[in-house]
């Protein structure tokens, strides 16, 4: 089985935020980029645990400049076997599905892994635009995935419960939490990751369609009104009144 | 130009349809919805109430393929010439957004959480840490909304419903099961929701959560590491690596507010928090604060939801 994981970076879950240039830029300063846990955790985790049962091999991508391999060799520590950078800065989802599925159609994967969402655009968008733009179908939300030679067996979120789903290879799959558990890379993981192949392809000429503009921070909130334990009715009594919300 | 906006029907028509209803017919007069599933023209005419004009039903389709709603939905967008297309922010949005967005070649706006103020639309970003806007430069474009985030108007339209073939074509994705997850209210549309944390000290103490919950009518949740260990299943962790809720009312108790647990929650409009440590750092992003224990906090406040709604 050929595996293609797309993998993106995310600023440590710890950042804090804070915007540039007339809050048009997030502001970098001080901030540690990891691999989206998303792509790490479930995607990249349940793609090397297929490739351990049945073989194969397991590659990740991303579109990014040369500061983004940093995370590329963090996911080939955890035992990705190549990565392909697509050197180009990332504009919006869809640039960057068309720029993943440009190289995904002249590769012949059987399976594309994303993450659900990263956890700093939470679009949810790039694998369902690289399954509409290669002609493939796509599962979202996967929480379970089981291969039986070419077939796959997939439990995802539909609303209000789970779904079960059998679909053949090729496919694009979202993965969410359940499909695996987080790896930690090891000492011989982190050496091997130094002399795997990263290949570095030009981007394609592909518009985006759409710009963040501008960003802006949630306004603080007053002071917490602190309530006596020995008095929950006045705790209803404000959620009824001030906040209006029972 | 008219809005088309798409939705689920399945489990018929909830309050996420009002709002994308609501949040469409903000941006344009001609309001189209388009659905599938079971014929229940009583309750699809519910969203006329909400100013939609006309509504496409494909009752022909089933199945969970997002490649044959794909087409259903490119079919009417051609039919109705639609500019703009509507959808509420949920798993089934999330799966045909992004696949009509190619096959369209329009923009895509995911998780709107106002109506659009000029040609920029604002969205949750950093998971609940920042605000985006968001502008989209393609002739076409589509906006997934974010459940919870735009409070339902009545808006009297006459509506028609019209049956329609939006020639699904092929699948090649089987259906094999569906497990529903009874009785439970889904948290992501969920108004209330009541969330335990590892202060709780295990599951068999969850029954003092769901009592207060069931009291309220509301959702459960917990944070992480309580998911992690396996006390809760996974669909109930919210936070930055879980699931982001905005709901009215959010309940923490034993939760101790770390900055990934709050990205997941910090859009709620009012935060309760219950913790025994008053330096926890969720008290800073609380409405309300209780320094107690869990375990005598709760059963209390659900007494006096009862007391309350007994007398009201
Ligand atoms: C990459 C990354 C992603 C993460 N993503 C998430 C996420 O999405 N969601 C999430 O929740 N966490 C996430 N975390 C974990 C997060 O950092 C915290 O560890 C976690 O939220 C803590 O959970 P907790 O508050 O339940 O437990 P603890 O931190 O152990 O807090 C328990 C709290 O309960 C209180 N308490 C104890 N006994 C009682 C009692 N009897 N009554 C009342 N209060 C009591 C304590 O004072 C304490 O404040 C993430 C961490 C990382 C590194």
């Amino acid at each position: 089985m050929k595996i293609l994981v797309c993998i993106s970076k995310s600023p440590d879950t710890t950042s804090k935020i804070s915007f540039i240039d007339n809050n048009s830029k997030f502001n970098e300063e001080g901030v540690q980029y990891i691999v989206n846990p998303y792509d790490e955790w479930y995607a990249l985790v349940r793609a090397l645990e297929l490739k351990e049962e049945n073989g194969g091999s397991v590659s990740i991508i991303t579109v990014g400049n040369s500061q983004d391999e940093a995370i590329m060799r963090k996911a080939l520590a955890i035992g990705a076997d190549n990565a392909i950078r697509i050197d180009t800065d990332p504009k919006d989802a869809y640039s960057v599905a068309m720029q993943i599925s440009e190289y995904a159609k002249k590769n012949n994967f059987d399976m594309i892994l994303t993450g659900k969402e990263t956890i700093n655009y939470n679009g949810s968008q790039v694998g369902g635009m690289i399954a509409e733009d290669m002609d493939l179908p796509f599962i979202s939300l996967a929480s379970k995935l089981e291969a039986n030679g070419n077939t796959l067996k997939i439990e995802s979120e539909d609303i209000g419960g789970i779904q079960v789903l059998e679909v053949n290879t090729p496919v694009v799959i979202s993965c969410a939490k359940g499909m695996a558990e987080q790896r930690i890379p090891n000492m011989r993981g982190i050496m091997a990751a130094r002399t795997k192949p990263l290949n570095i392809v030009p981007p394609i000429d592909v518009e985006s369609l759409t710009k963040f503009e501008s960003y802006n921070l949630p306004e603080a909130k007053s002071a917490c009104k602190m309530i006596n334990p020995e008095n929950i009715d006045e705790l209803v009594e404000l959620l009824h009144n001030e906040a209006k919300v029972i | 130009m008219a809005v088309l906006v798409y939705i689920n029907s399945e489990n018929g028509i909830t309050k996420n349809a009002y709002e994308v209803v609501t949040y469409a017919k903000k941006l344009e007069e001609q309001v189209i919805v388009i659905t599938t599933g079971p014929k229940d023209e009583s309750s699809l005419s519910k969203l006329g109430e909400y100013g939609a004009k006309k509504i496409l039903i494909d009752s022909s389709f089933s199945g969970k393929d997002s490649q044959q709603l794909t087409r259903i939905i490119g079919s009417a967008v051609e039919s109705t010439n639609a500019n703009t297309i509507v959808f509420s922010h949920d798993t089934v949005a999330k799966t045909i957004a992004p696949r009509l967005s190619v096959k369209l070649k329009a923009g895509l706006i995911s998780g709107a959480i106002e109506i659009p103020n000029g040609d920029k639309i604002k969205v949750n970003v950093f998971s609940g840490k920042a605000f985006g806007n968001v502008k989209i430069y393609s002739e076409k474009r589509i906006i997934s909304v974010l459940p919870n985030s735009i409070q339902p108007e009545k808006n009297q339209s006459n509506c028609i419903i019209e049956d329609f073939n939006g020639s699904a074509g092929d699948t090649r994705i089987k259906l094999i099961d569906t497990k529903k997850i009874e009785g439970d209210i889904p948290l992501p549309e969920a108004e209330l929701v009541v969330s335990g944390g590892r202060g709780l000290k295990g599951p068999e103490n969850w029954n003092i959560i769901e009592d207060l919950a069931k009291e309220l009518g509301a959702a459960t949740a917990c944070s992480r590491p309580v998911s992690d260990i396996g006390w809760r299943p996974h669909n109930e962790h919210v936070g930055q690596t879980g699931i982001a809720i905005r709901p009215n009312l959010y309940i923490a108790a034993g939760i101790s507010g770390a900055i990934q647990h709050l990205a997941g929650v910090n859009g709620s409009k009012t935060i309760v928090v219950i913790n025994t440590d008053s330096e926890a750092p969720f008290f800073k992003a609380a409405d309300y604060g209780i320094i107690g224990d869990a375990f005598e906090v709760l059963p209390r406040l659900t007494e006096s939801i009862k007391k309350f709604k007994a007398s009201n």
